[in-house]
């Protein structure tokens, strides 16, 4: 009997896409059958309009343990026999739903990709995107994601060291809430997400089983009707339960680190909970599994085999542990006061076999399931976005020198701008004792624990930017990325994405996505930083109007001595400052898409330029210039330009600025322009020779800004405030 | 000297405690699940910070019922040193072993930052290398760190000098400005009568090393380190 | 013309019965530990007394409803129910 549309719309398939599936199974799949693979073959588990562009993305590398995609994250040798584990995960439409609980959960979320693979996390970033905070809607968004941040992370005692805080009108009523995490484990003790082993046992480990968040990887993430997405996909909502991950994690991270020898393989039960993990793991080994759903304990009673399968309860595991070792892994677990219930069993073969008091519910061969269709789309652009690109910035007034400073403060107050403390103060940014760099400046750096070395991370993208040139605005989000690493004295090893995206199957949409992964791309190439794990976030729309194109970069960096870092702060007076990169002088296009443009124009227009070459030299010289102790403070330059960056050395730093360069050209591009490839360096005069010399030798321009001084003031060109004056305004609250 | 640090179901802090007292102070250093019932050979006890069974119901409700709390008990009533930290803290006042209760913060908002503690009160084994009126820097990092009690209460700890640790500016003054949870008097930290149990919410375990921000949390060790020498002298 | 009369709301706000309750669950398990062996189930929630002036039951009792669906209750994932008593004629 044929399908009616109210199943596959429930499964989010398409007519074709199921008449493909009958075709390859050579039968109508049933009701629990359907649900599996509509799960399998959405964009969130199966990525049907993103992989072939994902192709795109340079993922080898020297340090690279983990082929992209192949595990639950990214894994990189850091020496030592230690590796960095990283991961981005979107959490998108469960915020725009619930705030607190779903930032909450999207935090569990990504915890546990990361102890799936044995490392212990020591760094969550959260990378945040609002409407206006003047819109109530948006402010109730923004405070209900930083509490929910905050409850779940704080609890588990992993510390919250950066990420960003971005409004705009391009994402009013479409919240982005990306966060990452970063782990370290031995390498030898790295766990796969494979079910090796024909007679191997699945255990499930943590949260009993309820009917939470069923279709959240079908049904919530491919839906673009505000009303259904708040009406029917109410019950997808998820209450996590942050002490128990806590357990878990604790558990998980003892079993990988001294008893790797019991297990084969861990997964965590993320979107499309016990289906998706079960069949990619026995996908990975090429083996298939049987299940007995009796055995998975539940929290609520009457559940279906559907909703077993289905549902996207948090804090629970997939281990995959040795026969002869089960019993000892269940102890470990019961230890740590956790549920660990066997579930089923490896089997040879392709196929996940579903029981339930001995019947069969459901056959599912693992190759179709995890081989959806790929579309490769015509991307084509938005003629009205390309006006706003191509737009002639050069009949704006420039700034009124007698206006400057006062533009200045204001600019300082911007909410993209101003002091992110009343948010990360919320955040536990110490625990575990290795925060160095706290979050607040570019980079966050933490130490590897028993050893010298250091770990700079940081997450950049400028949704303006992509919004008006999506390839430009893509690798300007590497080019920043890497400069806020390098400013530390790092060097950046590895890159996990996150592509925030609206409906790709409107072309002007699908034109920014693949715009982007090839902007990423070029950059990362650049730059010679493999992309080792990421997300993808479509449908990211709200009443036909999709989100800002916004692909997130999370970075990390490897310094070796981590005692010899470098901060963003003026550390004293009696310094040289300088511009590093492009010159003073800036053209009027250096406006394009700024903070400044916004708010003295009212325009989110121009053209954002990437110089992938300067970039690259940038980075040369500034972690050359950090290697031969020349640097007393770097800080890169990027929303509000210049005189903010500078404005910043001075608040974050001990020292007040006199500058003694005149600025040439006009007044607004040359202090407020957002023209990529410039930091702001201080250095001891005695050194000034030295540093001309390598920033020649490294083809970068250098020009003398002026100097820190002991007085609290802060003068450059027309502006002239004091410190304290800067500071009540960049600490005046979002 | 042989610290035993005891780990709850939620418990974090008990690494980084095991980091300062181990690998910067060189001391012996235990962790002891809650399930334990003996501290025999142990020379001190931490109950450091975390979220034991997640804070549901009131921070520390349920941790005083975990069967190392009755060894902890009368490890204190026989003089031992005791210190609670932030849960810690919690856990000591659920369990009756401190006065008073510690409440959400007044600005119902989770905060991490560093504070100015000043030292006050009478002598005590865990302040005894901090001269009084001494002004210290260390982290907090709690939602419920509002230290409440009732008046005859306050009036006890403060007439008898067990108000040990007060939140104050840089200079030592004690203002409400300084004061980042709404604790009554300022409170940061308090000892039971005997002196030897205290509890408070700031991290000294946090402020161990120069490199994460400042070493002046290692003054509470060195302080009970110098105690026990004074007791085998 | 009627005088307004001051009412006593006791209010309930629980999480919908499908929603999972982590405090709840981990409440349970601490009663069972200490001995409270008959604990099947705890369900955990907020409880608010609000005292209003109203015309009448029948419009306080409309008045809490209101408060309940726009602020007290999140919809999303709480429930909610009250009752509604006179406390003394508001001179």
């Amino acid at each position: 009997m044929p399908v009616d549309q109210s199943a596959l719309d429930a499964v989010a398939l398409s007519r074709e896409e199921y008449d493909l599936l009958v075709e390859r199974l050579g039968r109508e799949p049933n009701e629990v059958e359907l649900g599996m693979f509509g799960s399998l073959w959405s964009e969130h588990c199966g990525y049907k309009n993103s992989k072939p562009l994902l192709r795109l993305l340079p993922s080898e590398g020297e340090r690279v343990l983990t082929r992209a995609g192949a595990e639950n994250a990214g894994a990189l040798d850091i020496g030592d026999g230690l590796c960095v584990v990283l991961k981005i995960e979107s959490h998108n439409h469960p915020s725009a739903i619930e705030p607190y609980q779903g930032a909450a959960t999207g935090v569990g979320g990504i915890v546990r990709d990361i102890f799936a693979m044995g490392a212990y996390p020591r760094a969550i970033l959260d990378s945040l995107r609002f409407g206006p905070p003047s819109d109530p809607q948006s402010r109730y968004l923004f405070e209900g994601v930083v509490a929910g941040i905050g409850g779940y992370g704080n609890c588990l005692g992993i510390p919250t060291v950066g990420g960003e805080t971005f409004f705009s009108e391009g994402y009013r009523g479409i919240p982005l809430v990306n966060a990452m995490c970063v782990g370290i484990a031995r390498a030898d003790r790295l766990v796969s997400a494979r079910a090796e082993g024909p007679g191997n046992v699945l255990l499930l480990v943590g949260a009993d089983t309820g009917r939470d968040g069923i279709h959240g990887a079908s049904g919530l993430a491919s839906r673009t009707d505000p009303e259904a997405r708040f009406e029917e996909m109410r019950p997808a909502v998820q209450v996590g339960n942050p002490f128990l991950e806590k357990l878990l994690m604790e558990a998980c991270c003892e079993l990988a680190a001294e008893h790797r020898d019991w297990i084969v393989g861990m997964q965590d039960l993320g979107a499309a909970g016990l289906t998706s993990s079960v069949v990619e793991c026995c996908a990975r080994a090429g083996t298939g599994a049987v299940l007995d759903l009796e055995r998975v304990p539940r929290r609520e009673a009457g559940m279906t085999p559907y909703e077993v399968m289905l549902s996207e309860s948090q804090e629970r595991m997939l281990v995959i542990a040795k026969r002869e070792h089960v019993d000892d892994v269940r102890e470990l677990f019961k230890r740590w006061e956790l549920h660990c219930e066997p579930i089923g069993e490896v089997t040879a073969g392709d196929e996940v076999v579903v029981r339930e008091h001995g019947r069969v519910v459901a056959r599912v061969p693992v190759r179709i399931a995890t081989q959806p269709p790929e579309y490769r789309r015509e991307g084509r652009p938005d003629p009205a976005i390309l006006a706003l690109r191509d737009r002639d910035l050069s009949p704006l007034p420039d700034l009124d020198p007698a206006r400057a400073s006062e533009m200045f403060l204001a600019l300082l107050r911007r909410p993209n701008i101003v002091s992110k403390r009343p948010v990360f103060r919320q955040y536990d940014h110490q625990v575990l004792a290795s925060t160095i760099i706290p979050p607040g400046g570019d980079a966050s750096l933490i130490r590897v624990p028993g050893t010298n070395r250091g770990l700079a991370l940081t997450t950049d993208c400028n949704g303006r930017f992509c919004y008006l040139d999506p390839y430009a605005g893509a690798a300007l989000a590497v080019a920043e990325a890497a400069r806020n690493i390098v400013c530390t004295g790092a060097w950046p090893i590895a890159v996990t994405d996150c592509l925030n995206f609206g409906n790709p199957e409107r072309p002007e949409v699908y034109f920014q996505l693949e715009q982007a992964v090839r902007g990423i791309a070029d950059a990362c190439r650049a730059f010679g930083i493999p992309v080792v794990s990421g997300n993808v976030s479509l449908y990211n729309e709200t009443e036909g109007r999709a989100v800002y194109p916004t692909p997130v970069i999370g970075m990390v960096g490897l310094i070796e001595d981590v005692a010899r870092h470098t901060k963003v702060g003026f550390p004293r007076a009696g310094l040289q400052v300088w511009l590093a990169g492009a010159p003073l002088e800036q053209p009027v296009e250096s406006l394009a898409g700024s903070e400044y443009l916004e708010m003295a124009h009212g325009l989110v227009a121009g053209r954002p330029r990437v110089d992938l070459g300067a970039e690259r030299a940038l980075l040369g010289f500034l972690l050359a210039a950090h290697e031969q102790g020349l640097l007393c403070s770097a800080h890169d330059c990027s929303e509000g330009g210049l005189a903010v960056a500078l404005a910043e050395c001075a608040l974050l730093g001990s020292a007040g600025f006199a500058g003694t360069a005149t600025i040439p050209g006009r007044l607004d591009a040359a202090l407020f322009g957002e023209s990529g490839a410039r930091a702001v360096i201080a250095a001891e005069r005695r050194d000034a020779e030295r540093l001309r010399a390598l920033a020649s030798a490294h083809g970068v321009p250098l020009t003398l800004l002026g100097e820190t001084v002991s007085e609290p003031e802060f003068r450059f060109g027309p502006l002239g405030a004091m410190v304290e004056a800067l500071r009540e305004a960049y600490e005046a609250g979002i | 000297m042989r610290f035993a640090i005891i780990r709850f179901p939620g418990t974090w802090s008990d690494r980084d405690c095991q980091h300062a007292l181990r690998d910067v102070l060189g001391q012996e250093a235990e962790i002891v699940w809650h399930r334990e019932t003996s501290l025999d050979g142990f020379d001190a006890v931490v109950l450091p910070g975390g979220f034991s069974y997640g804070d549901y119901l009131r921070a520390g409700a349920i941790a005083r019922f975990s069967p190392i709390m009755e060894a902890v008990t009368r490890f204190a009533a026989a003089g031992k040193p005791v210190i609670g930290i932030c849960n810690g803290f919690q856990i000591l006042c659920e369990s009756g072993l401190l006065p008073g209760a510690l409440i959400r913060n007044d600005s119902l908002q989770f905060r991490c930052e560093w504070v100015w503690l000043r030292r006050e009160g009478r002598p005590t084994p865990w302040t005894a290398a901090i001269p009084e009126g001494a002004v210290l820097r260390m982290p907090i990092s709690h939602g419920e760190g509002n230290y409440q009690a009732d008046e005859a209460t306050l009036d006890l700890l403060e007439r008898e000098g067990r108000v040990v640790f007060r939140y104050c500016d840089a200079e030592g003054n004690v203002t409400p400005a300084a004061n980042p949870n709404g604790s009554a008097h300022n409170i940061a930290g308090i000892v039971n009568e005997q002196g030897n149990v205290l509890g408070m919410m700031p991290h000294p375990e946090r402020a161990a090393e120069p490199l994460l921000g400042g070493d002046d949390g290692n003054l509470l060790w060195h302080s009970i380190l110098s105690a026990a020498l004074d007791t085998v002298a | 013309m009627t005088s307004a009369r001051r009412y006593l709301a006791k209010v309930f706000v629980s999480l919908k019965p499908t929603v999972n309750d982590p405090e709840g669950e981990t409440i349970a398990g601490a009663l069972r530990s200490l001995g409270f062996q008959g604990v099947a189930r705890v369900r955990s929630g907020k409880f608010f007394q609000i005292e209003l002036e109203a015309a009448d039951e029948t419009s306080a009792s409309e008045a809490v409803e209101r408060m309940c669906q726009r602020l007290l209750a999140n919809p999303v994932i709480e429930t909610f129910a009250f009752e509604v008593g006179e406390v003394a004629p508001a001179s």
